[in-house]
């Protein structure tokens, strides 16, 4: 422990603290996240989203799962189910993995300084959940496995504590499936920073989403890490409308020529929640196409946040990478930063990104209205459709009913 | 009845003034035409009569059935019977054009105070007021006017206000953009909605449409005042002459 940075804020000190008897296993990635500390705003990466400033506390861990009550909007969905109560396996609220699924719990190697750590990149965020995550849930889906229901993985926080949920997958040649991770619960200061790694191999076609549907005063830091070998189709979603403060982070690798990625996202934001999307996706084989669409709609005094990267490796020729962040501002406090970007280190490519941030288009709103609609539903109409396109890329029309029912709910309280 | 009286009307920020102290007087059933050179305002008088809050009213009122619409919001005044056909109808992405019909007409007759239609009452007028107009059941799925021809708008337009009934219909420039055929189709749907009860204000730059719905009375419009009304023939008058005198008339 020579170079560390001195840490001052009191939630940095309970981290030490709660690291004092860190398992031998876990000091690296300790170690790693002490070097940085809380990432704050001279951070690039946190610029927006200053951790230091904002996490106001750090709960202790969880040491056992608690008692859970809150009813999943997935809850009438066909799926296999997995839930982790507090960062723990909890089998009387699993299903028994479909053929062709192992699913266990590892206690050890919850490190990312393994082969992982390339794909989930040196992030203190991700540093943290592996120094205090204490098991790790593994699900191995096997080659040619074409699973027919989503497989829907519940991370329920029940009171204000930390938990550090860490889920590693593989999916073998050939297989389809669809992932869900469904983030619900949580309380006032509590603290969820989970972490999901999936590797694909070849001919993949894995479908993943993200909901953070968790209590409007917990903070939810998730992260993915994808790397997709080659001739695979990998379709990522994201949708918020809980948490205070949340920021999701998607590290994506194509490994393999001639695959494609399409994530889209949509957060809902109003009073003071702060959601922040943080998106790398790395070229670093040619012959890859990706797409990026990320919409927000902001009303109150809220704050949205998108970070794009697409990085186009040396030889990565013939990439194809688009990029898109949409933002609708319905109340002058709320606030959007944009922040993409382009890396590219090859010639033969076609990249672009672009952003829009504004209010609602006044022409139509009064073209609506002068057929009868009234102004709250005139808006919602809109902003139902704006939002729509984020979720029109969901194969599953069950989930993306409940989506679409939830983004519904978001309009109809707010016109209330 | 629809009544304007001295109504004066300046862009929102006040920096011009479009409506000059207009009159205008339309009965119960009557087609009134409106034709004027462009930028005499019969857009911004539509707008005005709708409710568009891109302009400010100094002056005058504007009564429908005696309400004054001036003092409603723009989804009160359609619930009142305005119908305003745009000169240029807006496309809408991710809103299909039948689950806008359905939230247009239930809007409506809840502002009336009117039950909601049922999905097969509902699709029921539509599918038959579409194959009127020579709609096809496929446009009706997409987003509304989304890569709609100008054509396909404009029957559009007159397919919601078939579906809206309303007390008037206010169409301005229907019959830009539209070639011989369509002109046609669409002023047939216009004039299978005239009624005793139902007026129109039909605002064109071209007598051409006039042949097809045949108007009651015809106002020239310049410098955002009416400055002559007249039957019928007088459209043919503006024909044969052009806006010419017009222009002068109203500057001098
Ligand atoms: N929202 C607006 N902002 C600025 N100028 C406007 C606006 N609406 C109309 N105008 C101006 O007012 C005048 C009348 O326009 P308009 O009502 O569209 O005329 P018309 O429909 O007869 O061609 C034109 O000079 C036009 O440029
Ligand atoms: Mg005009």
């Amino acid at each position: 422990m020579s170079n560390i940075t001195p840490l001052k804020t009191e939630v940095e000190q309970a981290l030490i603290a709660q690291g004092a008897g860190i398992a031998p296993d876990r000091k690296a990635a300790f170690e790693r996240f002490l070097e940085s500390g809380l990432p704050h705003r001279r951070v690039e990466a946190y610029h927006y989203t200053d951790l230091r400033a904002l996490l106001k506390s750090a709960p202790p861990p969880a040491k056992a799962g608690g008692k859970v009550s809150v009813i999943s909007p997935l809850a009438d969905i066909d799926a296999d189910i997995i839930t982790l109560v507090d960062g723990r396996y909890e089998a009387s609220l699993s299903s028994t993995p479909p053929k062709g699924v192992s699913v266990k719990m590892a206690t050890t190697l919850a490190d990312d300084g393994s082969a992982q750590k390339s794909v989930l990149s040196s992030d203190p965020v991700i540093a943290l959940n592996a120094a205090f995550s204490d098991s790790a849930l593994d699900i191995a889906i096997d080659a040619k496995t074409e699973l027919v229901k989503p497989l829907i993985i519940r991370l329920v926080t029940t009171a204000a504590h930390a938990s550090y949920p860490r889920v590693r997958v593989t999916v073998g040649d050939h297989a389809k499936a669809f992932i869900v991770e469904s983030h619900e619960g949580g309380v006032a200061g509590a603290l969820i920073d989970s972490v999901l790694e999936v590797r694909m191999g070849d001919h993949v076609a894995f479908d993943h989403l993200r909901l953070n549907v968790t209590d409007r005063a917990a903070t939810v830091l998730t992260s993915f890490g994808g790397a997709m070998g080659k001739e695979s189709l990998y379709r990522g979603h994201n949708f918020v409308v809980g948490g205070a403060l949340s920021r999701h982070q998607i590290f994506f690798r194509f490994e393999g020529e001639q695959s494609k990625a399409e994530i889209s996202s949509a957060s809902l934001l109003n009073k003071k929640q702060h959601a922040d999307s943080t998106l790398v996706v790395d070229h670093a084989v040619p012959e890859c196409q990706s797409r990026e669409f990320f919409a927000h709609v902001l009303d109150d005094e809220s704050i949205g946040v998108f970070q794009g990267k697409i990085i186009v490796r040396p030889g990565a020729q013939q990439t194809d990478g688009k990029m898109m962040s949409r933002a609708i501002v319905l109340e002058d406090g709320a606030t959007m930063n944009n922040k993409p970007e382009l890396e590219i280190f090859a010639d033969d490519v076609a990249c672009g990104h672009g952003a829009t941030v504004g209010a609602l288009d006044e022409d139509l709103l009064f073209y609506l209205r002068a057929r009868g609609l009234p102004k709250a539903e005139a808006e919602a109409l809109m902003l139902q459709a704006f939002v729509g396109e984020a979720l029109e890329s969901i194969e599953h029309d069950g989930i993306r009913d409940v989506l679409e029912a939830l983004a519904e709910q978001w309009l109809k309280a707010r016109s209330a | 009845m629809l009544e304007i009286r001295n109504l004066h009307v300046a862009i929102e920020d006040g920096s011009k003034k479009i409506l000059n102290g207009l009159n205008l007087t339309i009965r119960d059933g009557e087609v009134a035409a409106i034709m004027g050179p462009n930028g005499s305002g019969k857009s911004t008088l539509s707008y005005v009569i709708a409710g568009k809050d891109d302009y400010e009213v100094l002056d005058g009122e504007i009564l429908l059935d005696g309400k004054n619409l001036l003092e409603m919001e723009p989804d009160a005044r359609a619930a009142a019977g305005v119908f305003l056909a745009f000169q240029y109808p807006l496309e809408i992405p991710g809103v299909a054009t039948m689950t806008f019909l359905k939230a247009a007409l239930n809007a409506q007759r809840k502002g009336r105070g009117e039950d909601e239609l049922t999905t097969p009452d509902f699709m029921k007028r539509v599918k038959a007021g579409a194959e009127k107009l020579g709609i096809p059941q496929d446009m009706l799925k997409r987003g509304l006017n989304v890569g709609f021809s100008g054509g396909e708008k404009k029957r559009m337009e007159i397919l919601q206000m078939a579906l809206l009934e309303p007390s008037i219909g206010i169409l301005d420039e229907t019959d830009s953009g539209l070639d011989i055929d369509a002109l046609k189709i669409v002023s047939e749907g216009v004039n299978a909605l005239r009624s005793a009860k139902r007026s129109f204000l039909v605002i064109t730059h071209y007598q051409r449409l006039l042949n097809y719905i045949v108007p009651d009375t015809v106002h020239v419009m310049s410098k955002g005042q009416i400055v002559r009304t007249g039957g019928k023939e007088l459209a043919f008058e503006l024909e044969a002459n052009g806006y010419a005198d017009y222009v002068t008339n109203a500057a001098a």
